[in-house]
């Protein structure tokens, strides 16, 4: 019998209005990979924030090594050897490497007065041997990518010589490649002895890492399994507590629709060169490839969000001049950017002003009045149409969970009666059962005539949802399948085609 | 390599400010030989010292993520409050400076407060501050300035002859000290790190255990001080505290802290760019007025370079990305 690390007994919070944990249990092993699944709201974070003194909760108890203790705050669980590395990058841009790690427990130089930045450094030099990763530590973290970012922030973890380790969707910015070496990390920590806590959507690497899964569902414990004994399909259902749309899109494309948009030989953002290619009316194209493969930046060219170099947009066969995304918006297209919270949301404002944002013109009266009337009745009618989960389209938008944010930024395009829609990593942070969701809806959208484009760098979603995939590497476009050659294989494949350069 | 680049980064920003002071100097002296004279040289030096110490306090704050409007005022309320203590307590004079800045100092605890612990805007927050404090020095002083005649030794603080040099005015050392110490705090302290740290990103800072609170309270209490120093040596030139001084005084301070390169985003910014800061406004106005144009103008062309620089380090900026 392990040794067991933690244990949380009978857990309880609530927020006003919200009971957002009813009598949950938890516990954790030494040397374990304990995998926390549930869809957003399912009360995960809220227990791993109890868990690391953000929160405190209303009654249960934690015991560490047996012991039953208090976390009155984050310095407390610190002490007790409990750290967490959060889903948002926590990290100061501003400081070095070194810097960010040892914030807080700065070295003293000869003069105790005055830190020493030179120990930071050997220090965090050290750590990253012990992880065998490259990274200079006294480099700016504002200079480094994410993946490089995210291992600041596990160094950062590491350097508290943990007992307990939780790690909160640390592969969803990752590419295939980065998500091994992290594992790697994961395993060399758990052979340590140590206790690592692992939530995550992408459910698929659960079987690859975990050891026992516990399932929570609307603040509620579920069940804890071995991860061998169990089916991923059995972890969806147990999560969902209902039957998900998994199945591949009936493919209603008609080949000979009229080309909705084209673009030729687009140059933008320094690196990225000749990318041309076209999508049809009715048509779900994915676009995929590792992470910096220059997919976003081509999507915010021709929406006009960054400027193009070189390259020609024709929309419906003619040529269109796109300087700003105002023009582009005019022409029929729509981006649903990656940052949604921060590119594509008003979050302080409620869900019908969000819905009429790109279209604001349009409910206005002559003398300048807005015409709340008609504003309240299409808000009405997209919630309708998208099933946009709110108590009223008097919410604040700040308070939908991620799917039905995704939701709102849609019906805000559907408002503008936009045809051309770029979604960029539609999915990115959203649970299982909103993810089926959204597939439905752009597959509905596809079937009601619109031009789809998929950015995702997430394989099964590029898998089961494009009709047709262009896949990047570097800049440039290396691969484009369709129908039966779209495979993981393939993707992969022409993703990493920069090999052959 | 990296550590190069983002060295280099740095360098640039100040080399171009350094580059831009020296541009000045020589242009004011080609326009009139006079301006580089030693006694005018001493002049432009003595007015960065009160403009320097509010600088360097407002940029801990601007550097942390906020900002302070208050320094005006409270620079002039230590000056009161000293006045006041020696004047009509009869305190000895080596108690009414600590006094003053303790006062001071108090403001910038509650301006502190009210940003971390009453979740006010910084602007608001210090903006009322502001304004309380300056009618506060109105109301001490009943509206008379207070002269420091009793204790002689006081002018010599700002005005005294440094290795008996006529014109070599204290407040330049007096100055050199504060330069010194703002520099060690921001660069070689945790109070300065944490400045950073806070301004880069207040949540992770928070998440990584820091005090974020009560460091934001520190922060202010600093800009106070240094708000304090400028009282000392304003009314120690003057000889006297003019309650009606203040209100005005932090929009160049602040001015000058973003001329040398502070973000005004927070995370950003450096003591010796801010000195070079206060020594472009003060070579501006002084180079204006040897020139004989008139304060109005002064003020326009001041604005304008703000513009200026800002705009340039922008340009700058969006080139490297």
């Amino acid at each position: 019998m392990a040794e067991q690390l933690i244990r949380m007994n009978h857990i309880s919070k609530e927020f006003p209005g919200v009971k957002a944990l009813d009598d949950v249990s938890f516990e954790l092993n030494k040397g374990e990979v304990h995998a926390l699944v549930g869809e957003n709201g399912a009360g995960k974070s809220t227990l791993m924030k109890i868990l690391t003194g953000v929160y405190q909760a209303d009654s249960g108890e934690i015991l560490i090594q047996g012991e039953k203790v208090t976390i009155g705050d984050v310095r407390d669980s610190q002490k007790y050897g409990v750290i967490m590395i959060h889903q948002e990058l926590n990290l100061m841009n501003h400081l070095t490497v070194a810097q960010n790690i040892f914030i807080g427990r700065e070295a003293r130089g000869k003069f105790p007065l005055f830190l020493d930045d030179s120990e930071l450094n050997k220090k965090a030099a050290e750590i990253f041997e012990r992880l065998n990763v490259n990274i200079n530590p006294s480099d700016k973290v504002g200079d480094l990518t994410v993946a490089k970012q995210q291992m600041v922030e596990i160094a950062k973890a590491l350097s508290y010589d943990p007992k307990v380790l939780i790690m909160d969707e640390p592969t969803a910015a990752l590419t295939d490649v980065e998500i091994e070496d992290l594992f790697r990390v994961i395993r060399v920590l758990r052979d340590e002895g140590k206790g690592i806590i692992h939530i995550s959507h992408r459910l698929e690497e659960l079987k690859q890492i975990s050891d026992r899964i516990t399932v929570m569902r609307d603040g509620q414990y579920v069940d804890t399994v071995d991860t061998k004994d169990v089916s991923l399909d059995q972890i969806i259902s147990m999560m969902v507590g209902r039957v998900i749309y998994v199945e591949k899109p009936v493919n209603n494309m008609k080949p000979d629709a009229p080309v909705a948009l084209e673009v030729k030989n687009v140059a933008c953002a320094g690196f990225v060169h000749d990318v041309s290619f076209s999508v049809r009316e009715g048509e779900i194209l994915g676009f995929s490839g590792l992470i910096g493969a220059g997919r976003t930046e081509v999507a915010r060219a021709i929406f006009g969000a960054d400027p193009m170099s070189a390259g020609e947009v024709y929309v419906r066969g003619k040529k269109v001049t796109v300087t700003d995304p105002a023009s582009s918006i005019a022409h029929g297209l729509a981006y649903l950017s990656e940052d949604r919270k921060r590119y594509g949301l008003a979050l302080g404002l409620d869900v019908e002003f969000n819905t009429a944002m790109a279209h604001l013109p349009h409910f206005t009266g002559p003398l300048g009045f807005m015409k709340q009337k008609q504003i309240e009745e299409n808000a009405e009618e997209k919630a309708a149409l998208l099933a946009i989960k709110t108590p009223s389209t008097k919410q604040l938008v700040k308070f939908l969970s991620g799917g039905n944010m995704q939701k709102v930024v849609l019906a805000k395009w559907l408002t503008r009666d936009c045809d051309i829609i770029i979604f960029d990593e539609p999915t990115r942070g959203i649970d299982v059962g909103a993810k089926s969701e959204i597939y439905k809806l752009i597959n509905d959208l596809a079937a009601a005539g619109k031009a789809i484009i998929i950015i995702s760098s997430e394989l099964p979603e590029i898998l089961r949802i494009s009709n047709r995939v262009i896949v990047m590497c570097e800049g440039a476009i290396t691969g484009e399948l369709s129908g039966e050659d779209i495979t993981q294989e393939n993707i992969m494949h022409y993703a990493t085609q920069r090999d052959m350069k | 390599m990296n550590k190069e680049q983002s060295k280099k980064k740095v360098n640039m920003q100040i080399v171009i400010t350094l580059g831009v002071m020296v541009a000045l100097f020589v242009l004011f002296t080609i326009l009139r030989p006079a301006y580089a004279g030693f006694t005018n040289i001493m002049s432009v030096l003595l007015s960065t010292c009160v403009n320097g110490c509010l600088s360097f306090g407002v940029t801990f704050v601007i550097i942390s993520g906020g900002i302070d409007l208050s320094i005006g005022p409270v620079m002039t309320l230590t000056g009161v409050i000293s006045g006041v203590a020696l004047t009509k307590w009869g305190l000895p004079l080596g108690l009414c400076i600590p006094l003053g800045l303790l006062v001071g100092v108090l403001c910038g605890v509650v301006n502190g407060i009210m940003v971390a612990k009453m979740h006010l805007a910084p602007f608001i927050a210090t903006l009322a501050m502001q304004m309380i404090v300056k009618g506060l020095n109105l109301v001490i002083s009943g509206l008379m300035p207070i002269y420091f005649t009793s204790a002689p030794f006081y002018q010599k603080i700002a005005l005294g002859n440094v290795f008996g040099i006529e014109g070599f005015y204290s407040a330049i050392v007096v100055f050199i000290g504060v330069c010194i110490l703002a520099y060690l705090i921001l660069h070689k302290t945790l109070l300065g790190r944490y400045t950073y740290a806070i301004g880069s990103n207040r949540e992770a800072a928070r998440l990584s255990g820091i005090k974020v609170d009560e460091w934001t309270i520190v922060i202010y209490a600093l800009s106070s001080l240094f708000a304090g120093f400028a009282g000392l040596i304003m009314t120690s030139r003057l000889n006297s505290a003019q309650p009606q001084l203040g209100p005005g005084y932090e929009t160049e301070a602040i001015a000058a802290s973003v001329i040398g390169g502070t973000s005004m985003a927070g995370g950003e910014g450096s003591i010796i760019g801010v000195v070079i800061g206060v020594i472009i406004i003060s070579e501006l106005s002084n180079g204006l007025r040897v020139m004989a144009v008139s304060q109005e103008w002064q003020s326009v062309i001041i604005g304008a370079v703000l513009v200026a620089s800002v705009y340039f380090d922008q340009l700058r900026n969006r080139k490297k990305a």
